[in-house]
């Protein structure tokens, strides 16, 4: 997208094809002083905000931006493709708890970024994209590059702006920025054109702060509370339903006090896998399509569902006739338009979930009497075990390679995924105890989100100071190749992360669902060749493995934690293993398939 | 999760996992499964309390600040979220700044309280309700009839507080304004001149009295924002 020979300003040819510039750390104090430039207001801005890392393309309509960044502290990451941008500062915010920054040019970048917004909108993760724009008198001409990104990105921001002049740019980058992680985060996008950026002015942006209206009170209704905490007094069959929103508050701590102090036992979404440790005995780990059969006994027997932070998404209910069809539910949410939006909510509780948990855990004076309810659950855990054969005779199955890692790595480690059978398996066959470390595409189910994801989870944890953290990337052969560019990325920047590519040269999802519903057509799910993606990886400067049986796992997993720097371990699995237990699309939770014949 | 399996050898793990293998677990037909259900709007089925919905019309205000993009903005909403819109106006206010938008919708109360929600959550609106049942509602109508027969177009237009805006040779341009009733009856009476063209605003809406048209809004202040004290 760097094209700049047509740009329709003469000046930017200037420069364009400067070819060696020293590396940004050679300048290591940020500009303190004032500003000159809009370009330079936003950066300050940026600076202001705390940001400390973007991702990003170059490409003509930022150029001004880039240049600013130049000789800032904010430490920029050049991706392969602007795709990558998005999903890198998307996992890097969901790792740091910061909303994640990506830039991109106008037209071709800025279109490439959509998917990763929209991404970040479905999942609720903060973060913010600035895009380059044609310069104001261009727009609306059709102008190279040109692109309405305002438009195009409309449906799937928090907000977007389109920047009107270099002197206010500098304070709606600031807003902007705030707004993404204010009341419940997602992404926001400023449209820069590039006369804006290029412009002077004197105007250092202040502090910056979301817009009215946009940062509700963190606190529930104190009425409202009372009765819901009566409610979960009465209870005899309570539980929680932890989803996305109790890690983006940082409210596990909050969650599982709450948990603990009444004996409710927990199922959580599968974004908020890691808000409660799944080793606990009070866990049932997550529910939904692809959930534990004893997650979806749980939630299909509660007669008090207190739900937290979760938008009861379709892949999580089952359909809604039979979703918890018992319960009382007591909904805690920021959004007040996430109440009664899929389920009625009995008892809504509109708040911050750190905030109306710690409430809650105050209003409720006597845990209910839920004992024989919680031997129900154990009883349940022993009746539908996750389970996989292994026989010898067969291929390797992905399973075992996701449970070789966990067994290989500490509790600190951040997974990333691609979306597909690999995703299940690596949710299912992994036990998270913490909070931001899983990492993956969940709303908007984007393959190949994992791959970026590492990287942007890599240079989170890094940025915070915690290099030791390993990072695995459990990636589907079909979502490594729609973003295996990035790949790149990591070597150029040393990213010390493993990517465990599930190979079984299906799509394999698609395939277990033709299977199961269209016959075993297996219509443009059957890769009948795939790349050698060891090879590959070695070809990008990466180490590469491959694995086809069982002794040959662990010795790999070694070599690839030992190494510093990415690899690619190509695990040549069993082709025809399905992910199980299923809930087929619109069933009842309690009525999931344990095997084939059963869907 | 990951139990006994362990990530050595699979074979002699295998052998020695007692626990039922997916296919062992009792099937869905096995478990028991609760009476109960919830209807298609996620709530719990009472059988002494009939909690499904009817869509009924609702008249939706929201003032807004004037930026671009916000019809944009609101539109999109409608028609991402599948609301069903019967008409939407848009407006200035008397303060800088700040229109009115005014949307007639068909929903069920779930869907109504969905489209307040998800407005009130866009960055330019102010607030947004819908606006109480008995309030004054008002549409605009521009009509052109063929002129063959002015007198006649002449009697019906008085008939309906109706005025002529526009009158030659061939075609006469009547403008009515009223409640959405009165002005369907005057197009049903129009008919028999033959309809050229017709072009309608929809109604717009304020409530009666100190009420305030969309919640929190200052009656009688013209659509300031709530914090502004004009007493």
């Amino acid at each position: 997208m760097s094209d700049t020979a047509a740009q329709p300003r003469e000046e930017e040819a200037d420069g364009a094809d400067d070819p060696e510039q020293p590396a940004n750390d050679a300048v290591d104090t940020p500009a303190a002083g004032p500003v000159s430039t809009g370009a330079e207001s936003v950066v300050a801005a940026l600076e202001a905000a705390g940001a400390e890392t973007a991702f990003g393309v170059q490409g003509g309509a930022i150029m001004p931006v880039y240049d600013a960044l130049y000789s800032s502290s904010i430490n920029h990451v050049t991706m392969a493709h602007e795709q990558g941008a998005a999903h890198a500062a998307d996992a890097y915010g969901v790792v740091a708890g910061e909303p994640g920054l990506c830039l991109a040019t106008s037209g071709p970048g800025a279109t490439n970024l959509v998917t990763g917004i929209a991404d970040a909108d479905m999942d609720s993760d903060a973060m913010l994209a600035l895009t380059g724009q044609v310069p104001t008198e261009f727009v609306g001409n059709d102008a190279f590059q040109e692109t309405d990104t305002v438009g195009v990105t409309r449906p799937i921001t928090k907000h977007n702006y389109f920047a009107d002049g270099a002197d206010t740019v500098g304070d709606t980058v600031g807003e902007a920025f705030e707004l993404a992680r204010a009341g419940r985060p997602g992404p926001t996008l400023v449209d820069l054109p590039k006369d804006v950026t290029q412009d002077e002015t004197d105007r250092t942006p202040g502090p910056a702060s979301p817009p009215a209206g946009t940062d509700p009170d963190p606190n529930a209704d104190a009425d409202a509370v009372q009765e819901a905490a009566r409610a979960i007094e009465r209870a005899e069959r309570p539980l929680c339903l932890f989803g996305g929103g109790v890690i983006k508050a940082d409210a596990s701590d909050a969650a599982r006090t709450f948990a603990r102090a009444n004996g409710v036992p927990v199922v959580t979404t599968m974004p908020g896998i890691g808000s409660f440790p799944e080793d606990d005995d009070l866990c049932l780990s997550w529910a939904g399509m692809h959930g534990t059969g004893y997650a979806n006994m749980a939630i299909t027997h509660t007669d008090c569902l207190i739900a937290v932070g979760t938008r009861f998404d379709d892949r999580l209910t089952g359909g809604i006739d039979t979703f918890a069809p018992e319960a009382e539910l007591v909904h805690i949410d920021i959004d007040p338009a996430e109440i009664s939006k899929n389920v009625y909510a009995d008892y809504p509780l509109i708040g911050d979930a750190k905030r109306v948990l710690e409430q809650l855990t105050a209003a409720v004076s006597e845990a209910p009497d839920a004992e024989a309810w919680r031997d129900q659950c154990t009883e349940w855990k022993e009746t539908y075990p996750l389970t996989y054969a292994t026989p010898d005779d067969e291929p390797l199955k992905p399973q075992f390679v996701v449970e070789a890692f966990d067994e290989a790595t500490d509790d600190d480690t951040i997974v990333t995924t691609g979306v597909g059978q690999h995703q299940m398996w690596a949710s299912q066959f992994w036990t998270y105890t913490e909070p931001r470390t899983w990492v993956s595409s969940h709303g908007l189910g984007t393959m190949g989100y994992g791959v970026p994801a590492a990287v942007g989870a890599r240079v989170a944890a890094n940025a915070m100071d915690e290099a030791d953290r390993d990072v695995i990337c459990f990636d589907g052969d079909g979502s490594f190749l729609m973003t295996m560019q990035e790949l790149s990325v990591a070597v150029r920047e040393n990213l010390d992360l493993t990517i465990a590519v599930l190979n079984n040269e299906y799509i394999g999802m698609v395939r277990q669902w033709q299977d199961a519903f269209y016959e075993g057509r297996h219509m443009a799910s059957d890769y009948t060749w795939m790349p050698e993606f060891d090879k590959l990886a070695e070809a990008f400067g990466a180490l590469g493995l491959r694995v086809d049986d069982y002794d040959e796992v662990a010795p790999a997993i070694e070599e690839a934690l030992d190494y510093e720097g990415p690899v690619v371990i190509d695990f040549h699995v069993d082709p025809e293993e399905n992910v199980l237990p299923m809930v087929p699309s619109g069933g009842a939770n309690g009525q999931f398939a344990t095997a084939e014949d059963q869907l | 999760m990951s139990g006994e399996s362990s990530a050595s050898a699979p074979g002699a793990d295998a052998a020695a996992d007692d626990r039922p293998m997916p296919g062992e677990q009792p099937a869905p037909e096995e478990r028991a499964h609760p009476a109960g259900r919830r209807n298609l709007e996620g709530i719990r089925i009472d059988p002494v309390v009939e909690a499904e919905h009817e869509p009924r019309r609702a008249v939706i205000s929201a003032l807004v600040e004037d930026e671009p993009g916000v019809l944009a903005r609101v539109s999109g909403l409608v028609s991402r979220r599948q609301f069903n819109i019967e008409s939407l106006t848009v407006g200035p206010t008397t303060v800088d700044g700040h229109s009115r938008i005014t949307m007639v919708v068909e929903e069920t109360d779930p869907g109504i309280d969905q489209i307040e929600k998800q407005m009130a959550k866009l960055k330019p609106v102010i607030s947004v309700g819908e606006v109480a049942g008995d309030a004054v509602t008002s549409e605009l109508v521009l009509l052109k009839v063929r002129g063959e027969d002015p007198a006649a177009v002449q009697a019906v237009t008085e008939m309906y507080d109706g005025r002529t805006v526009d009158a030659g040779p061939e075609t006469i341009t009547v403008e009515l304004t009223g409640h959405k009733s009165g002005i369907d009856n005057a197009i049903g009476a129009f008919e028999r001149f033959g309809i050229v063209e017709i072009a309608r605003t929809g109604p717009t809406a304020l409530a009666r009295g100190n009420t305030p048209t969309a919640p929190g809004e200052k009656p009688g202040t013209a659509g300031e924002p709530t914090t502004h004290d004009s007493s």
